[in-house]
Formats: structure tokens, C-alpha cells, sequence
């Protein structure tokens, strides 16, 4: 039974991992119908920028940095990497005739962010120690790290926090409008552009912490977000580009089936029910678990 | 007029540099020089570095000086073949050290072969070496590493001495893990001992929690395991995870620094075949190689010292065929190196013909050391 729980409880942190991410692809899609799929080398950037400040690469030892210098650190990095993907890969693409430019755009931004890195940074896997520590909090048989607890925070925290903000204030609202209907808002007075802006810069902000945050449980390299952001962009598509809280189903749907796969069926096979569930996600509800029905008139 | 100036001295310049280059002596050096196996590939060129310049300071070969080309070939199969035949076509190299992944040497060993060129492996446990005796009886490849065969017979014989009657075997997916796998459980098959749990995983994975659950309840009284560093780590930290302490005992890997420093006192107790340890070193020549390294590339202990030794002995008995052949012709360095007179005292043992016309392995079981990991460093274990 613990051997169970044990699987199903290091799933669901998984899965929320998953869902915080794509938690980050809905964010621009719900007001710009475009993706940022550069956002798992964000996530990527999150976790180098913090292990760069927060050890001392020589020893692999603790800098001496307190925690608020990375977190402070990587928030900065979100937000400049969002601004700046907007503005350089997706609104320049929007402006042509053909509409997927951007996918292409963004897909090159995330290349050259993950080059950029192996080039200045290293190629190799490095640890990253918890702020939280790395010893095994046990509950009963059951082994969890602090800092998978924090994650599971902090994912829930972040994921209500934004979506309080869009229903309840008078700003997430003007997103809101946006994401319903782009012209009528902006006739109402909207500043459409920077309410597009301002969710790519919370997108990629919730993505680098995210990396933040899964760098101590993961190693530390250029390569750590590649997977995350695919895995996560299909996450996405099960819980529905357009919800909120879709993400958090469909990470939890995809964690927990890996990890249950891996004991019970093989490794080799972790991943497989997952992606199934996404391709009968995409034939039977194209828009996601929790996605709305979109109507689109030509 | 002034673009004919140019010219001329463009020209002149060309000449003097072939000419120049004509005096020295290639040797190819490729291996990871980057991503998880870069310990390996770096130590490596490192230790033939030192030896290199040992050599010329020495005088050369023939009155010649060495130059190494090297080649960072990311442990990417395509790239290993991509890098020999510039080696071999462009830069005209006598001779080749490495590589240290097992699927990059299967994947560039047949081009030293069809040119000539001896290639001695000095990392990479797996790649074919006197398999190709079948095939081409003029056989290029040698190989200064404990093999896959030799690591396995290790493996193996020191979990059952130690008690061990239920191995779980754990093995990466690449060529390296699954090669090793089936190593080892012909050796289990031979002692008469099946394993009880075998199990896979994938490069860049950090969590084996699901895999080692499995072992767990198939009973498993040892694990055994095959993959590189951070992978390796990773089952570690899993073993901790789930709070089984059970021994591990796995590939020469395990000492690697992205190992010891990954998995921190989660790796404290496991053991691995080695052809040298750093902390064990006695002999004068081991001595005097551990500080040149230190000296040189400020690095102490040596990321991956096995490789740093092998790299390095690979180069002393290339200087010697040379010297023996009197000749950078392939074949005659290919035939020296098989009847090789001079005994070589090395950092991972002494040579007294370690090539023979039918066997291309200069590592025999009796070379092999087992280490142990202890708080990030690697020491001395009782075989």
C-alpha cells in the first residue's frame, strides 16, 4: 500500500511540474491564441540563473547567496524573457499574412536560449542543493522531499493566485477581455498590446520559477527544460488551452499514469499512456478536458 | 601589384606552414568533450596532454614532435564518424586515441580500420575490439580500458563473495547499459544465479524510484548497474528516497565526478572496478602523474582519473610503437604495438607485451582494482 502511495504521491509532484508549465502556455494563448513554445528553455533559464547565483560551481557547495537572490534573480529573467520573446519572435510574426509564423519564431528563440547557455555556461549536469535541504521527510513509509512540497505550494499558490487576479480585479478582467474578444476590447479602451505583453511576461516568469523550483529534484543543465516543455505543452492540450485549472488535471493525469506505468507495466513504457490520452483527448475533445468550445467565424 | 604581393606571401606563408607541419607527428584525440559524459573525454585528453608533453620535452619520437589533434565528438554516434574521417582524411593523423562512448566507437572504428591507422580505445568499455579479428585478421583497434567482459566478471564475482543470491540488475538504455546488461547476466548464468529483477532507464532521468520499488519487492539483495554519472547518481538518490539501503555495485563509472559529487552521501559504499585510484596511488611514476595533473589543470582529485590514466598510458605505448617501428606507417606501428619489446611501467600498471597478434585487450582481470566511493572521493577496496 505505501509502495502505491508512494508512486502516486512522486506522480502528482510530477504532475504538478507539468501543470505549472503549462500553466504558462495558457496564460499568452488565452490572450494572444499564440503559444510560447520557447517556455520550457525558460524554465531551463530559471534553473541555471538560480544554481549560478545560489552555488559555488567549483565545490557544489551552498554560495552563501541567500534564497531571495536567485528567487528576485529569476523573476527578473521571466519577465525580460517574456517581454523580450514577445517582442522579437511573436508580435513581428503576427504582423504577416500567414498566421503561424510565430510557432516557427518561438520554437528558434527556444534553440538559441539553450545554445547560448551550453556556449557560456557548460554542458554538464550539475546538483543543485534545496533551500529547503536534500534529507527525505518520511510520513509513515512514504518518502518526500521538502522541497516537493514547496512545489506543490507554491504550483497551487500560483495557479489560484493568477486566476484570482483575472476574476476578481479590474486588471485581470482587462485580460479577460482580451481574451474574449481582442477588437471590442480594445475599443473599450483596453490597451490590448500591453495586457498581450504583460501575460508573456507572467508566462515566462511562472516558467522560470518553476525551474527554480524543479532544479534541486532534477540536474542542473542546458538540456533540463527540453522534456519539461514538451511534456507540459501536452498537459496543455488534455486539461484545454483556454482554462485555468485545466493544467492541473491534466499534469496530474500525466504524472501519475508515468510513474504507475514505470512500476507496473516497464520503463520502457512510461510514457506511452500519457501521450494515448492525449491523442484520445485530441479525437474525442479537441479542446482540452476543461476547454471551451471555440467558434470560430471566417 | 599589391594584390600579387599579397599573394606571394599568402602562398609562402602555406608552404612554410605545411612544411612546418610535416615535422610533427599527428595523434587524433576525440571523445565527449561536453554533456553528461564529459568527465571521461576531458580527463582523457588531459592525461594524453601530460603525456605529450612529457614526450616532447623528452625529445620527441624520431627526433619529432607530437601534436594532438583533438576532436569533441559530444557522445554522439554520427559525430564520432564525422570526426574520424577528418581525422584520418584531412588532418593525416598517424595514429588515434579514444573515444570513451561505446556506441561512438562502434560507429567510427571500421575508418581507422579500412585506412590503416591503429586506434587505441582508452576509455570506452564496450566497443568492438578483438571481435573484428573475425572479420579482418589485419585488426587496428586496440584497447587499454577494462572491457565489459572483464568489468562484469568484476561485478558479478564481487557481489556473490559478498553473499549476494538476488542481483537486481539496473542498466541504462543506451548501447554502453544494455551491452554491460547483457554481460552481466551471462556471468550470473555461469555462476548459476538468476537475477531477479532487470530493469532499464533513460539518460537524463532523475527519478528510479518506480524501477527500485520493483527490485524491492522482487526481493533483490544487490543492485547492479550500468550507466553513466548522472544516472547512476539518480538511482542512488532513489535507493535513499524509498529509504532501502541495499548494496551497489556497477560500472567503473561510478567513479566519475558527476557520480560522487550528484549523488553526495547517497553514493557512500558503492563499489566499481577501476584500473587506478587516485587515493591508492603508490608507485613513484603514480605519484609524479597525480601532481603534473594537479600542476597543470588545477584539478584535485581528477574528475575521472581512470580515464586521465588510460589516456595517458595510451600515448606512452603509442610513442613506443613508433619508436619500435621506426616508421608513422600504420601498418608498422600496428605491428610493434602487437610485439611491443620495451616493458612499459604505466599510472594503471606495467606492460610487458600487452599486445599480442591475437589479442587486442591490454586490461586483463588481474589489472583491475575495486574502489569504493567515500564521501566524494574514491579509495581502495578489498577485492
Amino acid at each position: 500500500m505505501t509502495e502505491v502511495l508512494q508512486l502516486i504521491i512522486s506522480g502528482a509532484i510530477q504532475g504538478m511540474i507539468y501543470a505549472l508549465i503549462a500553466f504558462g502556455y495558457n496564460l499568452t494563448f488565452s490572450t494572444s491564441k499564440t503559444i510560447n513554445f520557447s517556455l520550457g528553455q525558460i524554465v531551463m533559464l530559471g534553473g541555471v540563473v538560480g544554481y549560478i547565483l545560489y552555488i559555488d560551481m567549483q565545490s557544489g557547495h551552498l554560495s552563501g547567496m541567500p534564497f531571495i537572490a536567485p528567487l528576485v534573480a529569476v523573476l527578473i529573467v521571466g519577465v525580460l524573457a517574456g517581454a523580450l520573446i514577445h517582442k522579437t519572435a511573436v508580435e513581428p510574426s503576427l504582423k504577416f499574412k500567414s498566421e503561424y509564423t510565430w510557432i516557427l519564431a518561438t520554437l528558434a528563440v527556444g534553440i538559441i536560449i539553450k545554445n547560448g547557455v551550453e556556449q557560456l555556461w557548460s554542458t554538464g549536469d550539475y546538483k543543485m542543493i534545496s533551500p529547503l535541504g536534500d534529507d527525505v521527510i518520511r510520513f509513515g513509509g512514504i518518502g518526500v522531499y521538502a522541497q516537493e512540497i514547496l512545489i506543490v505550494i507554491v504550483s497551487l499558490g500560483i495557479v489560484c493566485g493568477v486566476e484570482m487576479f483575472k476574476r476578481r480585479t479590474i486588471y485581470g478582467k482587462a485580460i479577460q477581455a482580451v481574451s474574449e474578444d481582442k477588437a471590442t476590447a480594445s475599443l473599450m479602451g483596453i490597451p490590448e498590446k500591453l495586457v498581450i505583453t504583460i501575460s508573456f511576461m507572467m508566462s515566462a516568469s511562472i516558467a522560470a520559477i518553476a525551474g527554480l523550483l524543479v532544479a534541486p529534484l532534477t540536474f542542473v543543465s542546458a538540456s533540463m527544460g527540453t522534456v519539461l516543455g514538451i511534456k507540459a505543452y501536452s498537459v496543455s492540450i488534455i486539461g484545454g488551452l483556454e482554462s485555468g485549472f485545466g493544467p492541473l488535471v491534466g499534469g496530474l493525469i500525466l504524472g501519475i499514469s508515468e510513474t504507475l506505468t514505470a512500476r507496473y507495466i516497464s520503463t520502457g513504457y512510461k510514457e506511452m499512456p500519457g501521450f494515448i490520452f492525449l491523442i484520445v483527448v485530441i479525437l474525442f475533445k479537441p479542446n482540452g478536458l476543461f476547454g471551451k468550445k471555440i467558434i470560430k467565424k471566417v | 601589384m599589391k594584390r600579387n604581393v599579397i599573394l606571394a606571401a599568402l602562398l609562402c606563408l602555406t608552404a612554410f606552414g605545411c612544411a612546418k607541419k610535416s615535422e610533427d607527428i599527428k595523434v587524433g584525440v576525440y571523445g565527449p568533450f561536453s554533456g553528461g559524459s564529459a568527465p571521461m573525454g576531458v580527463s582523457m585528453r588531459n592525461g594524453v596532454k601530460i603525456a605529450i608533453e612529457e614526450i616532447n620535452a623528452a625529445g620527441g619520437v624520431l627526433g619529432k614532435k607530437i601534436v594532438m589533434i583533438d576532436r569533441d565528438d559530444e557522445a554522439k554516434n554520427e559525430r564520432g564518424g564525422q570526426i574520424m574521417q577528418e581525422l584520418l582524411d584531412k588532418e593525416g593523423v598517424v595514429a588515434v586515441l579514444g573515444p570513451a562512448n561505446t556506441g561512438v566507437a562502434n560507429a567510427s572504428t571500421q575508418y581507422t580500420q579500412q585506412k590503416k591507422i591503429p586506434q587505441i580505445i582508452n576509455i570506452s568499455a564496450g566497443a568492438k575490439v578483438n571481435e573484428f579479428f573475425a572479420t579482418s585478421p589485419e585488426n587496428y583497434i586496440f584497447r587499454i580500458a577494462a572491457n565489459d567482459d572483464v568489468q562484469s566478471k568484476v561485478i558479478v564475482t564481487q557481489a556473490i563473495k559478498r553473499g549476494a543470491t538476488k542481483p537486481a540488475l539496473l542498466c541504462d538504455d543506451t548501447n554502453y547499459g544494455q551491452n554491460g546488461r547483457e554481460k552481466m547476466e551471462a556471468v550470473l548464468a555461469a555462476a548459476g544465479v538468476k537475477p531477479v529483477y532487470v530493469g532499464k532507464f533513460k539518460l537524463k532521468d532523475t527519478d528510479m524510484t518506480a524501477q527500485l520499488q520493483e527490485a524491492k519487492a522482487a526481493g533483490a539483495d544487490v543492485i547492479l548497474a550500468y550507466g553513466i554519472g548522472p544516472e547512476l547518481a539518480a538511482v542512488s538518490n532513489s535507493l535513499d528516497r524509498i529509504s532501502w539501503k541495499v548494496p551497489m555495485i556497477g560500472s567503473w563509472t561510478l567513479s566519475m565526478s558527476n557520480y560522487t559529487t550528484n549523488a553526495g552521501k547517497n553514493g557512500n559504499g558503492t563499489m566499481m572496478p577501476q584500473t587506478f585510484i587516485e587515493t591508492a596511488a603508490t608507485t613513484p611514476k603514480q605519484l609524479s602523474f597525480i601532481k603534473a595533473y594537479a600542476d597543470k589543470f588545477k584539478e584535485s582529485p581528477i574528475s575521472s582519473a581512470v580515464s586521465a590514466a588510460q589516456g595517458y598510458d595510451s600515448m606512452y605505448l603509442l610513442k613506443l610503437a613508433i619508436e619500435q617501428a621506426n616508421s608513422t606507417e600504420g601498418t608498422k606501428i600496428r605491428q610493434a604495438l602487437e610485439s611491443l619489446n620495451a616493458t612499459y611501467e604505466g599510472v594503471t600498471g606495467t606492460y610487458t607485451k600487452p599486445f599480442s597478434p591475437t589479442d587486442h585487450e591490454a586490461t586483463k582481470e588481474s589489472n583491475v582494482m575495486l574502489g569504493m566511493v567515500q564521501d566524494g572521493k574514491i579509495i581502495s577496496s578489498e577485492k
